[in-house]
């Protein structure tokens, strides 16, 4: 009754082929970006902290894995990996060149880790599924071999591990201990938002449209004129450029610092259960996968005390742990069970009854 | 089908309202000193992590059960389930930092690396009891920070003191082959510029034996090395399965096993145990005495084990990683105390509590005071000096336990000293912007 489209007309072609045609929908983005921005005024430091900020840099770490499985079909186990290029590029960037702005680095390093993407990319040309993603395991290890063994990326450091200096924006401190999480939740924002309606355009346009077509049919695809090499290294390359991204800001916007082993194989699952779940070629998805899989555990282990300490019961801090990892599991089978097409399927199946409610036929 | 639809609906609905629900919902109504412990009892390293969580714990515990607390104020101790992962310990943190904690133990180099630069901006000191980062035993650079008894350098110097002991004095070391058989990651490599530097002293040669951590439980390859190169000695910088793999291989390779030395947190009970019978004579360096022959362990029993409020076995109560946790919550209750002399208030925040850490004097009669004499060594942190190179002993495996120290061996101060202050300045000129020091010295 609320949800439909009755009465909207559209009068040109731009209108009809626009990412959100409903007005509804377009009032609930501009909605969840006005309280995604209040959060950063009203909320705690440990929800900006610990919750908000990691969300968004994981949710455009899966939007950037999206692009390469959910779009190009093309598996990949190195996410963690290229995740480490863009913070290295990123600390190699500002210790080397401090006047410039770090939004600017940060921004930069991911083409660095995209060049390496699209070196480790071209196996895809001759190799696909299960044998490609053994191609970017072997991107995974070398890579994070890298960090360790060459001094040179952390500057010969002792401890081995990178630091983000102090740097400011307008005058406000964003990276670095002084810089409040408010003002790295904004920067976190604002470049998530933007990167998000980059992707957006990427996907829906003539190069998302090439990417699903190889996805689907790659050899339909090669005789419609698509060509599989750019097509598939701009896959390698775009997604790179996405998750070299959300490592740089990882490092720089949330942990303030980080070893090799930060970038390993358990992150890469990590980002690839997010889109799984989430659902695979779909970017709302990415938000709802990471937001299930980072988030929830936090949920859990505030929630489960709470739940057990009116009985009387007083559970240490390795129970709960146990108890987030069974119940999260549990809740992975039971989604992948009833809804093989991740959460993303879900919400569009809400839609559609909302659309017709409350007379479904 | 809609009825379907509409459990998952609300399934869904009520997973994202328990997100929703993320908030600090932990608000603090006892009164007491809030003194959160980043642990882990669960994962890869929970075999190191659980001795040390229940040692730490069960100290506290029976502060409060014995005495009241420090002070006639009670300690609140929290526990938080780290797993050893940095981004959980981060999480923690966070969650903790709410509550004011006086401090916080880190207790993984990872985490540490993360809260040095926070400390001074949340004024909330850091105890990293030798491990982290070593350079922050320098006071001037890093005043919230603190890693007292000794770094990781200090142990690296007290090695080769010990194996120049035992060919008969530093001359004798020209020739000899060291290996270093370590963790592949920065707190496995921590000693080698000590060691270096000292090999090109007293002209040993240095041979480095990285183990991938992902490689911790398969060395066979590595040990292939070590059989070809021959070296007279091994120091062992490994941390969780690393060591108990160790000791077994060298064992199964012929290594003389009493030629193999580890760095204190490759002294574990069940690191020296895997190695069975034909594990005696295998050494470890620390800092606190092994058994339950001490007053304060008699303390522990009756008023923690007694009363069932401690998670961990009686029976292997005075286990060397148990008493290491018994020795890093005596330095918290210390550093407590230390606050509420200068300060003389009884409910201390993070800045009494950095003061209490930089004057932190345990001397022989406080330590028998507490019980612990001949479980530690007399102790001191100044302004300058938040480590203290202070002394540690070789304990040997008799097959069954840990040797009680007998020789407690001072570090190489002057050899360490300077490369401690190096290591800060590069630090703090690495990090553009990283603040003066402007707290002032009560010492």
């Amino acid at each position: 009754m609320i949800y439909r489209e009755a009465g909207q007309y559209k009068t040109s072609y731009e209108a009809d082929r626009a990412v959100f045609p409903l007005r509804q929908d377009r009032i609930g983005i501009a909605l969840i970006i006005v309280a995604a921005y209040a959060a950063g005024v009203f909320g705690s430091d440990f929800l900006l902290q610990a919750v908000l900020i990691p969300f968004l840099i994981f949710s455009l770490a899966a939007i950037g894995l999206n692009i390469l499985v959910g779009y190009a079909g093309l598996l990949s186990l190195g996410t963690g990996a290229f995740m480490g290029v863009g913070a290295y590029a990123c600390y190699k960037l500002m210790t080397a060149f401090p006047e410039v702005n770090v939004v600017v680095w940060i921004l930069m390093s991911g083409f660095f880790s995209a060049a390496v993407g699209v070196f480790f990319g071209l196996p895809s040309l001759r190799i696909k599924g299960f044998y490609l993603a053994v191609a970017t395991l072997a991107a995974q290890f070398f890579l994070q071999w890298s960090f360790n063994r060459i001094p040179w990326l952390y500057n010969y450091n002792i401890s081995g591990a990178i630091e983000a200096p102090l740097s400011t924006l307008f005058g406000v401190p964003i990276t670095g201990a002084t810089a409040t999480s408010e003002a790295r939740y904004f920067v976190v924002l604002t470049l998530v938002i933007g990167l998000t309606w980059l992707a957006s355009n990427l996907v829906h346009g003539r190069i998302g449209r090439q990417w699903m077509a190889i996805r689907d049919m790659d050899i339909a695809a090669e005789l419609i004129g698509i060509r599989p090499l750019t097509a598939k290294l701009m896959a390698f390359a775009c997604s790179s450029y996405f998750v070299g991204v959300a490592g740089a800001m990882m490092v720089f916007l949330w942990y303030g610092g980080a070893e090799y082993n930060v970038f390993n194989i358990d992150q890469s699952f990590f980002i690839l259960f997010m889109i799984i779940i989430g659902g695979l070629g779909s970017l709302i998805g990415s938000f709802m996968g990471a937001a299930l899989i980072f988030m929830l555990p936090i949920g859990l282990g505030i929630v489960l005390p709470a739940i057990t300490e009116p009985f009387g019961l007083t559970v240490g801090a390795a129970t709960i742990e146990h108890l987030r990892f069974m119940i999260v599991g549990a809740l992975i089978i039971f989604f992948l069970i009833v809804e093989p097409h991740g959460l993303a399927r879900l919400w569009q199946i809400g839609k559609q009854k909302l659309r017709v409610w409350p007379f479904p036929y | 089908m809609s009825i379907r639809h509409l459990t998952i609906a609300a399934i869904a609905g009520a997973i994202v309202s328990t997100t929703a629900l993320v908030a600090p919902a932990s608000a603090q109504t006892e009164e007491g000193i809030y003194v959160p412990l980043l642990t882990y009892r669960t994962g890869a390293f929970a075999g190191s992590g659980i001795p040390i969580a229940d040692g730490m714990h069960d100290y506290l515990t029976m502060l409060n059960e014995r005495d009241g607390g420090i002070g006639g104020v009670r300690i609140i101790v929290e526990e938080c389930e780290t797993g050893y992962d940095t981004k959980r310990g981060v999480e923690c943190y966070e969650s903790v930092r709410a509550n004011d904690p006086v401090m916080v133990n880190p207790y993984s180099t990872g985490i540490t690396l993360q809260l040095i630069p926070r400390a001074a901006v949340d004024k909330v000191p850091v105890l990293s009891m030798a491990y982290g980062l070593s350079a922050s035993a320098d006071g001037e650079t890093f005043p919230w920070v603190f890693n007292p008894p000794v770094t990781y350098w200090d142990g690296a110097s007290v090695f080769v003191k010990h194996i120049a002991e035992r060919e008969g004095g530093f001359e004798n070391l020209a020739g000899k082959t060291v290996g270093l058989l370590h963790l592949d990651a920065p707190y496995g490599r921590e000693p080698i510029p000590v060691l270096e530097a000292l090999a090109e002293e007293h002209g040993f040669e240095l041979k480095l034996y990285p183990v991938a951590a992902q490689d911790m439980q398969n060395q066979g390859s590595v040990w292939l090395n070590i059989r070809r190169d021959r070296p007279d000695y091994i120091y062992l910088q490994g941390w969780g399965a690393m060591n108990p793999t160790a000791v077994r291989e060298a064992i199964r390779t012929g290594f003389p096993i009493e030629n193999m030395i580890g760095v204190w947190w490759a002294g574990g009970d069940e690191d020296a145990r895997a190695g069975g019978a034909d594990a005696a004579g295998y050494k470890a360096l620390s800092f606190n005495g092994a058994g339950a022959d001490f007053p304060v362990m008699q303390d522990i029993i009756t008023h923690v084990h007694d009363k069932g409020l401690s998670q961990f076995p009686r029976e292997r109560v005075g286990d060397m990683l148990y008493n290491r946790g018994i020795y890093n919550s005596m330095l918290i209750a210390e550093a407590i105390r230390t606050a509420q002399e200068i300060t003389g208030k009884d409910v201390v925040t993070g800045e009494d509590v950095r003061r209490g850490l930089e004057n932190l004097n345990v001397s022989e009669e406080r330590l028998a005071e507490m019980g612990m004499t001949g479980f530690a060594a007399p102790l001191n942190v100044t302004c300058e000096n938040h480590s203290g190179n202070h002394q540690v002993f070789v304990a040997e495996w008799d097959g069954e336990k840990w040797t009680v120290g007998q020789d407690w061996t001072e570090p190489m101060t002057d050899r360490v000293r300077p490369l401690i202050l190096a290591a800060a300045q590069e630090y703090a000129s690495a990090n553009a912007g990283w603040p003066m020091r402007t707290e002032t010295c009560d010492n």
